[in-house]
């Protein structure tokens, strides 16, 4: 393995400040940060009366997510409170995948040793194979939920979904909906991880093996499951989001 | 040592073919069910598509398991 494919899981530190390490993830998430503030700076002062190109498709992706949202909502409020955070995580994982694809992204670098043996580490590397960032956003996600629940019904009436005294069965069931709560961090982080984690493993394999046209598909579908886990992640938080707010019985 | 490895190895492939085994199914049933059921009335394709995505992603979260369970044993 250490001749041929380098695979491992855990994101390879470039250089220390302190304690902290600085790892190749953490710089290309900051990057994605950069170029998507920059790209929204630069849209925000570019928006025309007329709409160019990028107006009208940036227009119909926001707006048709806003009508989506508040769709599923049934409420102009409630869609104005969380359309910001679920279009914020989509765009943030979308921006990340594509950006992990990039040519130069795991092949510049510096060699050194990480993990006790000698290796290239890259500067930059596809942010959603590190399991540190996608617990962090199932994280975000999972208290922008449980707070929603909590805004939405009160603090008790939201706790009365998961332990309640009605009855026995009653509070089995809220036992078993509290685990199913907690196992949406688990989900959340490891679905995410998960896919892009096999898809770069597939690119590398295709390219160890056939370097010259195999890679291509391959790529064109990791750009296709990157837009579709940027999209599952926000859909999945709109749609627990709904179930979190809407009435216990 | 090299035994347990392998092991370890073999292991982690079996938990995560068999452990894929049923969610796939279950995915494909609830697709396919979904797909009919907007065939039949195209009004309500976007309540029957939120419901699916819902659907798959309970279904989905098996999978996931199995493939957690896969890297426990791997790696601790």
């Amino acid at each position: 393995m250490e001749k041929g494919i380098a695979i491992h899981l855990a994101p390879q530190a470039v250089f220390h400040i302190g304690s902290l390490a600085i790892t190749s993830t953490l710089i290309t998430s900051w990057l994605t940060v950069a170029v998507l503030v920059l790209f929204a700076i630069y849209f925000r002062n570019s928006v025309r009366l007329v709409p160019g190109r990028l107006q009208v498709t940036m227009e119909a992706l926001v707006g048709g997510a806003y009508d989506y949202v508040q769709e599923t909502l049934e409420s102009e409020t409630l869609a104005r409170r969380y359309f910001p955070i679920i279009m914020t995580i989509f765009f943030f994982v979308l921006a990340t995948n594509w950006i992990g694809l990039l040519p130069g992204v795991t092949s510049i670098g510096i060699w050194g040793v990480s993990h006790g043996h000698e290796a290239l580490i890259p500067f930059f590397y596809p942010v959603n194979t590190d399991l540190n960032v996608t617990i962090a956003l199932a994280l975000i996600a999972f208290f922008t939920i449980e707070v929603a629940g909590i805004i939405a019904l009160g603090a008790l009436r939201y706790g009365g979904k998961f332990i309640n005294f009605h009855s026995p069965l009653a509070f089995f069931i809220g036992i078993i909906e509290l685990i199913g709560e907690m196992a949406r961090l688990v989900s959340f982080s490891f679905r995410l991880f998960g896919n892009i984690f096999a898809g770069k493993t597939l690119l590398l394999v295709a390219i160890f093996f056939v370097p010259l046209v195999l890679p291509v598909p391959v790529m064109a579908f990791e750009l296709f499951v990157g837009a579709i886990q940027a999209v599952v992640f926000a859909l999945l938080t709109l749609l627990f989001t709904k179930l979190a707010i809407a009435e216990p019985h | 040592m090299e035994q347990l490895e392998g092991m370890k190895a073999l292991a982690m492939a079996i938990v995560v073919g068999v452990g894929v085994f049923g969610p796939g199914l279950g995915i494909g049933i609830l697709v396919s069910k979904a797909l009919e059921a907007i065939g039949r009335n195209p009004e309500a394709s976007s309540d029957i598509r939120s419901t699916m995505i819902l659907g798959v992603a309970f279904t989905e979260a098996l999978a996931i398991f199995a493939i957690v369970v896969g890297f426990i044993i791997k790696y601790v």
